[in-house]
């Protein structure tokens, strides 16, 4: 099985009904995109394919045939309009410091950038719609919507 | 550099608050040094120098030791603040890490709430009690994360480590440029002879200062040239958090490592009755399948999800669970507790009986409250890497009690505990749940049977949410009488299993009779209210239960101030004018929080013309008095929550937007409860088994949260529960206050519905 992550080609022995998450994470060691439900109700494993965010515990790697951005990949990714290294997202995620314990935020991460690309300038309507399936319990979401339109801003 | 073994200081005194003189017996064991664990044998690298069990310093410069469970409380920053002020280190460079297992991490301010005062006790007799029970905290030597114990166990500690380390690394630099040790200043990681210029790095000093003997009390700066303290400090931890970096158990790689999960008997204590697992094993990847005692079973694959797969194909038939099967029956049992002798009686004033036989019977308020089962649903599901040989056990595991897990592991093994080594990493969410050892357990049972090899275990959401050390359920009677401006009597029954008891069957704790935690957060409360009995009924069941956010005061929280809602309600009263009357002088902490949530929230009555109800709510828990105000609205949605007050008093605000952000977790954690947090048993197995049907709070739902911090309080406290319990009860009150409707049963969302 064929597939490119983050820019680079790869080729796995897997079933093709294997989710993408798990190749991700057991085959190819991206582990920063997390399992957390396995049945898209948490967001945990959120990533880019074609720059639109999915789900990759419910998408068979057969079907993930497009260019696949994770966490790892962010700040290399073609939407990443920033000064420094890093994608506007993840340096609003540091002023705003929301993570707590992290887990679910290269999920929100990626979740968000995505938003972003589509709708540069969200109100908090629209962040509350596009990151409502991303799910925290340590309870960052106040941040979450300040560190996206603080990264709005910077793309702007 | 002088390598690790080689150095000299072995032992460092733990300075802690006010033990005065020690008591006559102990004092010699009390005030013997605790061992270095980082100078233990087979510890660290040799070109590493530690000078106190709180730092290592080598090439890279300094790391602090944080032994405390980073679960996203902040923790590894807050302790890296309290060291890094004494000793001035740079906060750009600075490092953290969890550190080894050790009984030199025991948490001085765990046996505190044993010392038998009201939280809201700041007497000095009461405080120089609670300082005596960390002699009895030493001898436990428990390294635990929970309790909102954190600032108190850190906060004299830490700044001492960094204090002394500071005091020995300028003697260093004094004897070797022959000067007065007292003429020279240190500034970000460097000692600096400010006559000539002089600079030397901590680096570069450490072997030598490794041989001046330490102080075991050094002098600490006053609060009042604090640099670091007390200011919103960028955490170490979240740039690794942003960029995917961040390593969970679940994310622990290492050379050859398998990857196994587990699929175990729903009914809880009871076993396997018939299973065939040759289908499962016979799958593509599958090492092979063990069964881990009569409890269930064990896949252990080249692959996660393939092991997942796996176990789902595994057919078994379980036993019958020795409780009732289903929820009416539990319940039951905790109705029938209420016939039983009381665990303990946790408040008694006045005479209730007498108060309540005075008067006509209308004028007597009764209410029935019920909160379910709950489970901790960390947003990482349990998972451990294991790794067995010979003589050793290696385990890396996001654990919240490090010592005890290590103690169980190294029991079930045979082994002595220097033969455990715990490698703790980032906790994806603790909520007291990694306070257990369970999952370390399995993946050393399962590593055992690798030859070898490293396992990883990660658990699937359902056997997580399935297999949970639960907040246990529990119904609260309550009977109230009022005065004219304050209630005269209050009478609570609360049944509700007890905790201690449950985890006194699975780790080395003893259960001390009466469980306080059945009322705490109804009891304890700064109530001058001249009849009070407050009782604790305990069921048993084999439901196993521990420690949730709050825990008893989870669910107290709602009793109490519902109740008290209740009771204002009757008399026609403002909710806040009836809590001030309450607390009268018992607390002015209190008072002055409860004026604080009032004026931050502009209130003026618990109902507005504009279509909002405002609830109102206050719970002293962990020692933090923290009082809330909910405004909510209807839309043809349901009830929203339009916005959230907060103020809590801690004592001393070490980094005020962690606070913040800690307070914000606890209301959002409470909500969720609030709101659609739910467990219910059917055929003696638990129902709800992911996020799909035991749903948690979406950013959607989250309001703007308006958080005040105050420092009245003497007493320094933690801030990681105390903003869950007041938060469910001012969610209810609103709601009230916008319907007319009490709800007295959670979740809140089997009555009525939600945004």
């Amino acid at each position: 099985m064929k597939l490119t992550v983050n820019g680079q080609a790869h080729e796995v022995d897997v079933e093709a009904n294997m989710p993408l998450l798990w190749v991700l994470r057991d085959e190819l060691g991206l582990t920063g995109t997390k399992y957390g439900c396995g049945i898209a109700q948490c967001g945990a494993c959120t990533v880019h394919m074609n720059g639109m965010a999915v789900r990759s515990c419910q998408l068979p790697v057969a079907a993930a045939q497009g260019k696949i951005t994770t966490i790892e990949g962010l700040s290399g990714s073609d939407d990443a309009a920033t000064t420094a290294n890093l994608h506007r997202v993840q340096q609003a995620w540091i002023e705003h410091q929301v993570p707590q314990c992290g887990y679910c935020q290269s999920g929100q991460l990626m979740a968000a950038a995505s938003l972003l690309s589509s709708n540069p300038s969200p109100s908090d309507a629209d962040i509350d719609a596009a990151m409502a399936g991303n799910l925290c319990r340590c309870g960052t979401y106040t941040r979450i919507r300040a560190a996206i339109h603080t990264a709005a801003k910077a793309g702007a | 550099m002088g390598t690790l073994k080689k150095i000299t200081r072995r032992t460092f005194l733990i300075a802690s608050t006010a033990i005065a003189g020690g008591v006559a017996f102990g004092t010699y064991q009390y005030q013997k040094p605790t061992p270095n664990p980082l100078l233990a044998d087979g510890m660290g690298d040799a070109d590493t120098v530690s000078l106190n069990p709180y730092l290592k310093i080598n090439q890279d410069g300094v790391t602090v030791i944080t032994p405390k469970a980073e679960m996203g409380q902040g923790v590894h920053s807050m302790f890296a603040m309290l060291v890094a002020e004494e000793l001035d280190l740079d906060w750009q460079t600075i490092k953290t890490e969890h550190g080894p297992a050790s009984n030199a991490y025991f948490n001085v301010a765990l046996m505190r709430p044993m010392a038998g005062f009201h939280d809201y006790d700041q007497s000095e007799r009461a405080n120089s009690v609670r300082a005596y029970t960390e002699i009895a905290s030493k001898f436990l030597g428990m390294q635990i994360t929970g309790g909102s114990t954190s600032a108190p166990d850190g906060f004299v500690k830490l700044r001492s480590a960094g204090a002394s380390a500071r005091l020995t690394l300028t003697l260093a630099a004094a004897q070797q440029w022959g000067v007065a040790a007292t003429t020279l200043q240190t500034e970000n990681g460097h000692v600096i002879n400010p006559e000539n210029g002089d600079k030397l790095s901590y680096t570069e000093l450490a072997v030598a200062a490794a041989d001046i003997a330490a102080p075991a009390r050094p002098p600490l700066r006053d609060p009042a040239q604090w640099r670091y303290l007390g200011q919103s400090m960028p955490r170490p931890d979240i740039p690794a958090k942003t960029i995917g970096a961040a390593q969970f158990a679940s994310d622990i790689r290492l050379p050859d490592m398998l990857h196994a999960t587990v699929r175990m008997s729903p009914r809880f204590g009871a076993g396997i009755q018939s299973a065939d697992t040759q289908t499962a094993a016979a799958m593509p990847g599958i090492d092979k399948i063990i069964q881990l005692g009569n409890e269930g079973f064990a896949v252990i694959a080249n692959n996660t999800w393939r092991a997942l797969q796996a176990a789902n194909a595994i057919q078994v038939e379980w036993e019958a669970a020795s409780y009732p099967p289903d929820n009416a029956g539990i319940m039951q049992l905790y109705e029938d507790s209420f016939n039983t002798a009381p665990n303990g009686t946790f408040e008694q004033t006045g005479d209730v009986d007498l108060a309540f036989a005075d008067v006509n019977s209308d004028e007597i308020i009764a209410a029935e409250y019920r909160v379910p089962y709950l489970a901790h649903a960390t947003m990482e599901p349990m998972s451990a890497v294991a790794q067995v040989t010979e003589n050793r056990i290696d385990l890396w595991t996001g654990a919240q009690s490090p010592t005890g897990t290590r103690d169980m592991v190294a029991a079930a093994a045979g082994m002595s505990k220097d033969q455990v080594h715990i490698h703790t990493t980032l906790l994806g969410g603790g909520f007291g749940r990694r306070a257990e050892a369970d999952f370390a357990l399995q993946a050393y049972q399962i590593a055992r049977q690798t030859a070898g090899r490293p396992v990883k275990v990660s658990w699937s959401r359902e056997e997580d949410m399935r297999h949970d050390f639960y907040r246990p359920a529990a119904i609260a009677r309550l009977k109230g009488l009022m005065d004219n401006t304050k209630p005269r009597a209050l009478d609570a029954q609360i049944a509700s299993p007890s905790i201690m008891l449950s985890m006194s069957k699975r780790a080395p704790m003893p259960a001390l009779g009466p469980d306080q935690l059945i009322a705490e957060g109804t009891a304890g409360q700064p109530d001058q209210i001249e009849h009070i009995r407050i009782r604790g009924y305990a069921p048993e069941l084999a439901i196993p239960i521990g420690f949730w956010r709050s825990v008893g005061a989870s669910f107290n929280g709602f009793v109490h101030e519902s109740f008290m809602d209740e009771m204002a309600a009757h008399k026609d009263l403002d909710p806040i004018a009836m809590k001030l009357a309450t607390l009268g002088d018992l607390s002015e902490v209190g008072t002055k929080v409860v004026q604080k949530v009032k004026e931050i929230s502009g209130w003026n009555g618990r109902n507005q013309a504009n279509g909002v109800g405002r609830g109102f709510a206050y719970t002293l828990s962990f020692g933090a008095h923290t009082a809330q105000v909910i405004d909510v609205s209807m839309t043809d949605r349901g009830v929203k929550i339009d916005k959230i007050y907060c103020a809590v008093d801690v004592g001393t605000a070490l980094d005020p937007r962690n606070i913040v952000a800690q307070i914000e977790s606890g209301i959002i954690y409470g909500l969720s409860a609030a709101i659609s947090g739910d467990l219910t048993f059917k055929d003696g197995e638990v129902v709800q088994s992911n996020f799909h049907n035991n749903t948690a709070l979406r950013i959607h739902q989250v309001p703007p949260i308006d958080v005040a911090i105050l420092e009245n309080n003497p007493s320094i406290t933690g801030v990681g529960e105390p903003g869950t319990p007041p938060a469910i009860p001012a969610l209810a009150n609103a709601i009230f206050a916008l319907t007319g409707k009490r709800l007295r049963e959670l979740p809140l969302n089997r009555h009525i519905d939600f945004v």
